[in-house]
């Protein structure tokens, strides 16, 4: 099939990163943008977080995540970006070149001079944590009852526990209880809360709803309706103790275990994956392995947070405007990795340019435990070229430091981030 | 009054506050920014909450978004809840339009946070 259309930025997902890197490309002189989104309009998943705590960094003031999309999708419309909706792309090949379909167009190949990648995340499902039991109605992830309920209009179920202490799944628990629905617990695997500790003083404490660490749910009952769950405590090992098990009677299991990337066409475009992160490996620009690709958002890696999913599309967004300029410096001198060390999760972006194009490199992680008077540190060698230091850091929240460009330059490498302090899981 | 130790919850940022002294004169620290110092003093005090929800709208399927336009007190949460499930909005709906003013005579609207044709 030939190329259908020719366009300078193509953006795959109109979520909030796609869309901020539309409205920064078009800011940074890119007028010829297209993002290709397959849902019936814009925004991506905040369509359906009703809630508020959305947009304190980037406009300040405290909006709900609807209120938070309609402010991009106003100056999209405002710039005239292009956007085509209800439009599934299918394949990604390494020279720039994308597969979609759309029910009016039908398949379509564009080729473009720059992609950016923001195709957001999807949803840990049962199968993915393995709980066994029946098969039966009543067992669902938070984002879909989030969907079903905020854009559909129904409630699940009457009572429900809750596996997993994501942010979705502590937010789903509030409203929930809101709506009139019994929240009988939430049941959480680690020592420690997955999501922001904000929304578990919110959505959890301030409405007295039990929670389980250090468990598991180790079966689900019931004939075509979930029924009731078995909930155990966990070993040193994280095997369960059956004498600690529990029984629930509950008609609804809703899961949240978090979110997976959705890198399957980053895959097929043969770009190099990080095999810590799970998303694309990148440069300090965002930068995959495909000169002219580039990745931002949930897709990249898991944000907690809207504001700096914008922030982090804003800056892909302009370095993908000086590649099509044709003003950045795309000769290769090597690169400098960049390492998790003691404490830190994978970090973002796993490789820095050596010849570094940017003012700062931007590091972002999730700590490896709950810590009080933390320090993270960023060391090349043993030379120190960046520390911070927080009362309370813990892994439902990211971390973020930043290293001066000029203190890179020319470094070897690697570059290994760091966190101590004392843990209190 | 104890030390009380509080998570912000005005930002994602979630500050780890201390609050401490007698009702008079409450030290507040820890705090990242004014709003921290605000919400650590009510909150010691008495707790107040942003509500956000939604209702149904007549003859379409599709809810409609809301919240209320400053915080209520924490305990009026679910009553307020209950004020808001009596009612149906009716399209057209634009956001910000007021759903229900001055809710359980907390001073607070409750407007539409989506637009609805
Ligand atoms: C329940 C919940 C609560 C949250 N609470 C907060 C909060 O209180 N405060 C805060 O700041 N942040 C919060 N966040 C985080 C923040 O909302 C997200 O990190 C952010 O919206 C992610 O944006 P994104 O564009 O990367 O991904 P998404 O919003 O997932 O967008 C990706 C888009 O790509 C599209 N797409 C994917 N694949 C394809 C394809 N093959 N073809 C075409 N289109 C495709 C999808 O349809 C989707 O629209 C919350 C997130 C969730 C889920
Ligand atoms: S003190 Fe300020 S910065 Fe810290 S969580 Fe509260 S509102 Fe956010």
């Amino acid at each position: 099939m030939n190329i259908t259309k020719e366009t300078d930025l193509l953006i795959i997902g109109g979520g909030a990163a796609g869309m901020s890197t539309a409205v920064s490309a078009y800011e940074n002189g890119i007028r010829d943008i297209l993002i290709l989104e397959r849902n019936n309009s814009l925004g991506g998943v905040l369509r359906q977080c009703i809630h508020n705590g959305f947009g304190l960094h980037r406009f300040k003031e405290d909006l709900t995540g609807v209120e938070f999309a309609q402010r991009y999708i106003d100056k999209i419309k405002e710039y005239k970006i292009p956007y085509m909706l209800e439009c599934f792309v299918i394949d990604l090949s390494d020279d720039k070149v994308v597969t979609c379909v759309n029910p009016s167009e039908g398949l379509m190949k564009i080729k473009a001079k720059a992609i950016i990648l923001a195709m957001g995340c999807r949803e840990r499902t049962r199968n993915n944590i393995l709980i066994p039991g029946v098969r039966g109605a009543g067992i669902l992830t938070a984002g879909t009852a989030q969907r079903y309920l905020n854009l559909e209009g129904y409630i699940p179920g009457r009572s429900v526990v809750i596996v997993g202490s994501g942010d979705i799944g502590l937010i789903m628990a509030r409203q929930f209880v809101l709506e009139g629905v019994e929240v009988k617990a939430v049941v959480e695997i680690m020592p420690y809360s997955g999501g922001l500790p904000r929304n578990m003083k919110q959505c959890i404490e301030d409405f007295g709803i039990p929670v389980y660490y250090n468990s598991s749910v180790t079966k689900i009952s019931g004939r075509e309706r979930v029924n009731s769950v078995e909930v155990c405590r966990l070993d040193e090992n994280r095997r369960p103790i059956p004498e600690t098990a529990m029984k629930i009677d509950c008609d609804t299991v809703m899961i949240s275990a978090g979110l997976i990337p959705e890198n399957e066409l980053t895959e097929q475009a043969g770009i190099e994956m990080s095999s810590s992160t799970k998303g694309a490996a990148v440069d300090e620009c965002n930068m995959t392995s495909v000169p002219g690709i580039f990745s931002c958002g949930n897709v990249l890696h898991v944000h907690d947070l809207v504001d700096f999913v914008a922030e982090e599309a804003e800056e892909t967004a302009e370095y993908a405007a000086s590649y099509i300029l044709g003003n950045m410096d795309v000769s290769y001198s090597g690169t400098i990795e960049v390492l998790n060390g003691e404490g830190a999760g994978p970090v973002v972006p796993c490789r820095i340019n050596r010849n570094i194009r940017a003012e700062s490199a931007n590091l972002m992680f999730r700590p490896r435990n709950k810590y009080r008077d933390a320090v993270i540190t960023v060391k090349l060698g043993s030379r120190i070229l960046a520390e911070q230091k927080s009362i309370a850091l813990t892994p439902g929240e990211m971390c973020r430091i930043s290293v001066a460009g000029d203190k890179l330059s020319g470094a070897a490498g690697p570059l290994v981030v760091s966190v101590t302090g004392t843990i209190n899981n | 009054m104890e030390k009380q130790e509080l998570i912000c919850i005005m930002c994602p940022r979630s500050c780890r506050l201390t609050v401490s002294g007698s009702d008079g004169s409450l030290a507040v620290e820890g705090n990242m920014c004014p709003r921290g110092h605000e919400y650590a003093l009510s909150e010691a005090v008495h707790p107040m909450r942003i509500l956000t929800g939604i209702m149904r709208v007549e003859g379409i399927k599709e809810p409609l978004s809301i919240k209320t336009t400053k915080m209520i007190p924490k305990e009026l949460l679910l009553r307020a809840m209950d004020e808001i499930h009596k009612v149906k909005a009716k399209a057209p709906v634009k956001a910000g339009d007021i759903i229900i003013s001055d809710i359980l005579g907390t001073g607070a609207d409750v407007v539409a946070t989506k637009s609805i044709k």
